[in-house]
């Protein structure tokens, strides 16, 4: 198929913002100035400026002259790449590639958008018409290629609409410095005559590069397409994402619900031919008033189910605020993973952690409560309790080492330490009684002591000596004496945990 | 004559227990090897997969003594490679303790919530997953909507349900199938050693549709459940007479 470029020139692109933020400059000729080698040189002149003879370039105090009652305002540096950028991401409503041509134009990638709107005019018309309504005059054009769209748009006096491979055509009567290239070079050009890209288009190539460089020679052939010129885009392309524009602003819950279903048929369809599945996904609403707003969701292996990806999304369905309505839906699957193909089963059977369904139920609860609410713990190389498991990053990560047997742990566990007051009889004896919470248990038998030393290269601190005990009622409790016992009675003792 | 008319009639009750949702097909030799101390309690003999169970504890000794109980279960439940969520339990639960009842930690599913609501949601959802071997709630109070809501979730999926309430305000009405309430007994080593010995609980099955409640004291050692000796003797006899 063949390319399609939209070009827009933003004729007066920093005085209009000044106007639409300043609806007082609209009826009234202002310029833009920058300080320069101590004098204040006009940056831009809105159109009033320009119809009373003043242009960029000249001094403030010339521009007085000519017409006293001129505004001047002072020019912000960055600001026509600042607000270019701006335009450009409002731009993907239009097509998802939008790139910034500097100093005033867009470039925007329209190949297969335009049918959307009924057509390159139409395509055209809106966009025109929507730029408008935000008070930037422009103008627009579309050609095979950037060179010539660009060309056009800039000197071009008839239609802006160049069909299909008649980009030469439309050059041939348009002066050189069209073409994007040095003003030397056009200067050059036109010294000897050669005032229209028509009168050395066709001159041999290469007597063209020795007079007038390898510029002049690219440049033609970029504006012909011989050679494919490259765009930055703003945003970067999204390998698997759906777009679905809408003829009338959507704004009901039932209408996005939808939108999302078609596009996730397409992506999962999509998916499922490439034998992908999805990890993370973003779904967007392109807002008419130039606003997006997003949901995302994420899930815990590849998939490319439909109904459960439909599902993950329709919890938050009722956070996208259409406001005055949505034009544009996309569907951008941010992480992409090969799927292993699950092998189906002819009968339901356990299937542990790795089950399909117990991933979906998950994601489900992920979605809607948090993802951070779910645990799954792994052994962790150390001895210190509050440090001998940690959080598994995902559900099919497996652990370094295994959990340590033999050694009594209580299955419940306090969050922190609690101090008891002890009676103990002679140094490393267990305890005889203890004061829990107000209540004295007297202790009948005990195991221990299990000494589990500080990890200094961790933490600082006392080591514990761990005795397992259990009270007359038959409990069974853990508790540690923090470093060694001291003779004058400082020693602290815990409570942490209880046994089953 | 008898006989058969015994034979029918427990035929007959057979037939009543599966249409209530009682299903026997479908035997566990490890849970049935846990629990055979205490059978003759469910209906057919069998423990009630398709049920939800509810656990009651006044205190944090008792609900240590019942977290190991129901590990003890969930570990036989969930085999060689299941899966079981367990709601609420993080930062109270001791992950490596586990190892002690045959679960490896990294295969349960700890879910944190604290409203009320959204751990029954989150129950509820994962009880109508078929791929869990059992889904354990921490939540004090249940009232009977909620708790037959989770009844009829199991009986659609199979997959057992545990609560675990720890000093609940009221012990109400619900429609999980049993209530249990176990407490630690003072353990024992043989011939008097010092030092603690295996956990010994008391098991009170406090209510059990279609089967007969009562009062066990059993010690859980190498992955199973053993009356208290208190009688060896009689014991032995006991099992002669059972050969």
């Amino acid at each position: 198929m063949a390319k399609r470029f939209v070009t827009i020139w933003f004729r007066y692109l920093r005085t209009d913002w000044f106007a639409r933020r300043q609806p007082s400059l609209k009826d009234q000729a202002f310029v833009l100035a920058t300080p320069e080698h101590g004098r204040m040189i006009i940056s831009a002149a809105n159109k009033l400026a320009e119809q009373q003879g003043i242009f960029t370039g000249m001094a403030v105090a010339d521009a007085r002259a000519l017409a006293p009652a001129l505004e001047v305002l002072d020019d912000q540096p960055g600001l026509s790449k600042k607000l270019l950028t701006a335009i450009a991401e409002w731009c993907i409503r239009f097509t998802p590639v939008a790139a910034v041509d500097l100093p005033d134009g867009l470039i925007l990638d329209a190949t297969g958008c335009a049918h959307l709107w009924g057509g390159e005019k139409k395509y055209l018309a809106e966009i025109y018409l929507r730029l408008k309504e935000f008070g930037y005059q422009v103008r627009l054009s579309v050609a095979d290629t950037i060179g010539a769209a660009w060309a056009v748009v800039r000197f071009g006096t008839g239609s802006t609409i160049i069909e299909n491979a008649a980009q030469k055509n439309a050059l041939l009567f348009l002066p050189a410095q069209a073409l994007r290239i040095d003003p030397l070079v056009s200067e050059r050009l036109e010294k000897l005559g050669l005032n229209k890209i028509g009168d050395f288009i066709d001159l041999p190539r290469k007597s063209l590069r020795r007079r007038f460089g390898q510029e002049l020679l690219l440049r033609i052939s970029q504006a012909l397409g011989e050679t494919e010129e490259w765009l930055l885009p703003v945003q970067p392309i999204v390998a698997y994402q759906e777009r679905l524009p809408c003829i009338e602003p959507i704004m009901t819950a039932k209408g996005i619900e939808i939108a999302l279903e078609r596009l996730l048929d397409a992506l999962c369809k999509r998916l499922e031919k490439e034998g992908k599945g999805l990890r993370s996904l973003v779904f967007k609403g392109y807002r008419s008033d130039g606003k997006t707003v997003d949901i995302s969701i994420g899930t815990n292996r590849p998939s490319s189910n439909r109904l459960h990806l439909f599902k993950l999304l329709a919890e938050k369905i009722d956070k996208l605020e259409p406001a005055p309505g949505i034009e544009l839906f996309s569907l951008d699957a941010l992480k992409v993973e090969d799927a292993i193909a699950a092998q189906e089963n002819i009968w339901e059977t356990e299937g542990g952690i790795n089950d399909q369904q117990v991933a979906e139920l998950l994601d489900r609860i992920g979605s809607k409560f948090g993802a951070e609410h779910i645990h799954r713990y792994q052994p962790a190389a150390h001895y210190w309790p509050e440090r001998s498991f940690t959080l598994a990053p995902d559900l099919s990560a497996t652990a370094a080492t295994t959990w340590k047997q033999g050694r009594p742990r209580p299955v419940k566990m306090l969050l922190r330490p609690e101090a008891i007051e002890v009676t103990a009889p002679i140094p490393d004896y267990p305890p005889m009684l203890f004061r829990y919470k107000g209540q004295i248990h007297k202790i009948k038998k005990a195991d221990g002591p299990e000494r589990i030393e500080q990890e200094w290269w961790l933490q600082d601190g006392e080591h514990r000596d761990y005795y397992s005990v259990e009270d007359e009622a038959g409990c069974r409790y853990w508790l540690f004496r923090a470093g060694h016992y001291e003779p004058s009675g400082n020693t602290q003792w815990f409570l942490h945990g209880f046994f089953a | 004559m008898e006989s058969t008319k015994a034979d029918i009639v427990a035929a007959l009750q057979k037939q009543i227990l599966s249409l209530q949702g009682f299903k026997t097909s479908a035997r566990n030799k490890r849970l049935d090897d846990l629990l055979r101390p205490i059978k003759n309690a469910f209906p057919n003999a069998v423990f009630p997969l398709a049920a939800m169970h509810e656990f009651i504890s006044s205190c944090p000794e008792d609900t240590a003594a019942t977290s190991g109980f129901i590990s003890a279960l969930v570990s036989a439940l969930m085999q060689e490679k299941g899966t079981a969520v367990w709601i609420n339990a993080a930062g109270k639960i001791f992950p490596p303790a586990l190892q002690s009842f045959g679960i490896a930690a990294e295969r349960i599913i700890f879910i944190n919530l604290k409203k009320e609501k959204q751990i029954l949601w989150v129950m509820e959802e994962a009880l109508k997953c078929k791929r869990l071997a059992a889904v354990i709630a921490e939540l004090p109070e249940l009232d009977f909507t909620a708790s037959r809501r989770l009844q009829l979730a199991v009986e659609q999926s199979q997959v057992p349900g545990f609560i675990l309430r720890c000093q609940p305000k009221s012990i109400n009405t619900t429609a999980c199938v049993s209530r249990w309430q176990i407490k630690s007994l003072s353990s024992e080593l043989a011939d008097g050693m010092p030092g603690l010995g295996f956990p010994r609980w008391n098991i009170d099955l406090l209510k059990i549709r279609n089967g007969k409640p009562g009062s066990w004291q059993v010690e859980f050692a190498a992955g199973r459940f053993r009356h208290i000796n208190k009688f060896p003797a009689i014991e032995i006899a006991q099992q002669k007479q059972a050969v």
